[in-house]
């Protein structure tokens, strides 16, 4: 086997363990962090309950796929969660609505300090975290069906003759494709409609957006809005990926607050860029390199051991890492946000 | 209310959920140090009560002398190693101008010292987890009393916090937030992962207890008279039969042995409840107080925030750690699953809310209120769901799903009580009282 063949197998090895996990898994928090930076931007708190209101999202489109399904309803190749998504997302939206009615709406005409909010989210948490459970319970559920795989292992190793596999799920290409569109929809919205225009004013300085006539209250309701569609979308597509687990979905919290912060916190661009930071340092951190090094490295060289930086369980603690050293080199994020 | 539950369900019951309040109050009062005088957005208690209760398991346990002699030395040299790291780090930081060359040597530095460490950490961890797995596999502790752990376990959280403090504070709350969140999450990591230092997952059981065993109580003579003395006639005055005598027993042996943490609880609860009233009356009280409605004003009477909240910081959570200590104390174990942060951090904040923020005392109240709710609102939610399911057929499906999800009610219960304790009483029961020496 010549050294070309080996950098060739090197590649497809980390295009298939890190480059193609990274790009959906960062998607995915990318998705949760543009809510999260938005609600901050808007509202000016960080909101705790923004992991447990994807569990939500999740939950319900599980439930109208199980109803679809029994109705023998399926979008073929696709999952049928995709037909139940639109669904999931009215009703996790509507719910946004209420629980900031409800709940948020009282401190911002008392003008409490922003903590109270913090304080209240977490009250938030505590309920949508039970509610989940009660509805669904705690138990792991996959809901993916239709074809799972666009390239599998095996065949991909026939085409190419390589030693190693390069598979590509469904739901990997369908997660960054819905993202994309997501996005654009939302950078679209957020530079041309008279409403995303009124938002970002009242995001650079409340006082001003109020003097010029915007209805704040609308402001808040279209926040709450998009941040439940991407809390929703971002949480079916990793469920989607992965499976659904209401735990997994409060553990989330943090590498997305991480991304929200990385990025600079208030923008949306740069949620997007955090989510990805995030993610490819927790999958390169936790990837063992030791077959990546036996084919880039002379034949006779191989590493004793995994040579991985760290062991997959302290995945979270690679964004938390990332998190302090944004904090403490440059307290504004990638893109210049909010200076809190 | 806990006699209610005395009377209803039993004894022994009773004093488990009122020993777990009085430990819920230390959590709470520290918590309120915290929050309460100086307006701090602890996400992370649950690190400082994971650092008491390891404390804890390491002071009181005996030491495994066989995976010292097998992995101390390597384990030193990692350590040694880390230090290496941190003092070249530091020179070349101090020593260097600053640009890419500073950049490059401190990177350099990192690079070889994690290989260092690694190398030589992974050859101990191997050769400790290695020695007799099934029943220890890691460190030991000292083999002190437990008691002395409290103390320990305090310090410990202090010195913890102190490394968040130096990280975290200074920023605003949002941030310290998320970041105390996140320094707790990966604590709990490290020990459930670590399994030289805590055997991880696979827990540590039986610690030695400062109070006296239920067995041992029963063979006690002196026991058994107070027993007869308290039990020794029915109503009509006659002696009872031997059954009655030894149910008797076993039920009081459970009580006093419950009877005996609550006697330590309560001393320690008073003692920090009077340190932590006097300073809040103090000088020092107000200060903090001014910080928190007015950072700006404070800081231009010459208050040094910043140094403030890490001082506050660190007590609050010496004082988390002290329960945390207290906790591991009482369950005679440590297993480091078990420490999840709804129940060990956000809970904390449901009893600090609805108790009244900024008062010690309604900290406590809030403390024993909130853990009774969370512990009786499972077999209440049980009973509700039984009631309803009286209407459901056996195999209905929505009974079973009933039954198996009932518990998880006294989440949204906490939530919502903690939601309208802040909308409509946001100082809580017992509000925040201004001193009258002004």
């Amino acid at each position: 086997m010549d050294y070309s063949t080996d950098l060739l197998n090197a590649l497809v090895l980390i295009t298939n363990y890190v480059l193609i996990p990274s790009i959906s898994y960062g998607s995915q928090l990318a998705l949760g962090a543009v809510g999260v930076t938005l609600v901050f931007g808007i509202l000016r708190f960080a909101n705790f309950a923004h992991g447990e209101m994807m569990a939500f999202g999740t939950m319900a489109t599980i439930f109208i796929t199980w109803w679809f399904q029994s109705m023998g309803v399926s979008m073929g190749v696709f999952p049928t969660a995709l037909l139940a998504l639109p669904f999931a997302i009215l009703i996790t939206t509507l719910l946004a609505v209420a629980i900031d009615r409800s709940v948020f709406s009282f401190y911002r005409a008392s003008k409490s300090k922003p903590v109270t909010f913090v304080v209240a989210s977490v009250g938030v948490m505590f309920m949508l975290n039970g509610l989940v459970r009660i509805l669904i319970g705690t138990d792991e559920i996959i809901f993916r069906d239709g074809q799972k795989f666009l390239i599998k292992a095996g065949a991909f190793k026939k085409m190419t003759g390589l030693s190693e596999g390069l598979a590509l799920k469904q739901t990997q290409v369908l997660t960054f494709v819905l993202a994309v569109i997501a996005v654009l929809a939302l950078f679209w919205f957020l530079q041309r409609t008279r409403t995303g225009k009124a938002m970002r004013a009242f995001s650079d300085n409340e006082d001003l957006a109020l003097l010029s006539g915007i209805n704040p209250e609308l402001v808040v309701m279209v926040t709450w809005i998009i941040a439940a569609s991407l809390a929703t979308l971002a949480g079916v597509l990793y469920g989607l990926d992965k499976s659904f687990k209401p735990m997994v979905y409060f553990h989330l919290l943090l590498p997305i607050f991480a991304a929200a912060i990385v990025g600079g916190i208030g923008q949306p661009l740069g949620a997007i860029l955090g989510g990805y930071v995030v993610a490819f340092s927790e999958i390169t951190a936790t990837y063992a390199f030791k077959k990546f090094i036996k084919y880039i490295a002379p034949s006779d060289f191989a590493p004793e051991g995994l040579t991985q930086f760290l062991t997959t369980e302290y995945k979270f603690a690679v964004s938390f890492f990332i998190l302090v050293l944004v904090l403490l080199v440059r307290p504004t994020g990638i893109l210049r946000g909010r200076v809190l | 209310m806990l006699t209610i539950v005395g009377f209803g369900q039993s004894w022994n019951v009773a004093l488990a959920i009122f020993n777990l309040c009085l430990i819920s109050a230390v959590m709470s009062m520290g918590l309120n140090m915290q929050w309460g005088y100086a307006g701090l957005f602890n996400a992370g208690i649950m690190a400082s009560t994971a650092i008491g209760g390891l404390t804890a398991m390491l002071i009181s346990y005996s030491p495994v002398t066989k995976a010292w002699s097998v992995g101390g030395t390597s384990l030193s040299a990692a350590l040694i190693s880390l230090l290496l790291t941190i003092v070249a780090g530091i020179l070349v930081w101090k020593k260097m101008a600053k640009g890419s060359k500073r950049s490059w040597s401190m990177t350099a530095v990192v690079l070889i010292g994690y290989a260092f460490i690694r190398f030589f950490y992974e050859e101990a961890t191997f050769a400790i987890e290695a020695v007799d797995p099934a029943k220890t596999g890691f460190l030991g502790g000292l083999g002190l009393p437990i008691l002395f752990s409290w103390l320990a376990g305090g310090l410990a959280a202090a010195g913890l916090a102190w490394l968040i403090g130096r990280i975290a504070l200074g920023l605003r709350s949002d941030y310290f937030a998320i970041a105390t969140l996140g320094i707790s999450e990966i604590m709990i990591s490290i020990l459930k992962n670590e399994d030289w230092l805590s055997r991880g997952v696979k827990n540590v059981t039986g610690l030695a207890r400062p109070v006296p065993y239920e067995v041992d109580l029963q063979q006690a003579e002196w026991f058994k008279n107070l027993v007869q003395w308290f039990y020794g006639t029915a109503d009509d005055g006659s002696a009872v039969s031997a059954d009655i005598m030894r149910e008797a027993m076993q039920l009081s042996a459970g009580v006093f042995v419950k009877l005996c943490y609550s006697a330590l609880f309560v001393t320690v609860v008073l003692i920090i409840l009077g340190l932590a009233t006097r300073a809040l009356n103090s000088p020092w009280g107000r200060m903090m107080r001014a910080i928190r409605d007015n950072e700006t004003a404070a800081s231009a009477m010459g208050k040094d925030i910043t140094s403030r909240h890490r001082q506050v910081f660190i007590i609050g959570s010496a004082v988390i750690g002290i329960s945390g200590a207290m906790l591991t104390t009482l369950d005679g174990q440590f297993t480091p699953g078990s420490y999840i942060p709804l129940r060990f951090t956000f809970l904390i904040w449901v009893m600090v809310i609805i108790g009244g923020s900024g008062n010690n005392l309604g900290a406590i109240i809030g403390a024993f209120i909130t853990w009774f709710v969370w512990i009786e609102a499972e077999p209440s939610a049980l009973w509700l769901v039984s009631q309803i399911n009286v209407f459901l057929a056996e195999s209905n499906p929505l009974r079973q799903h009933l039954q198996e999800v009932a518990p998880h009610m006294r989440m949204v219960l906490m939530g919502l009580i903690m939601v309208l304790v802040l909308r409509f009483r946001p100082k809580g029961i017992l509000p925040e009282e201004a001193p009258d020496h002004y």
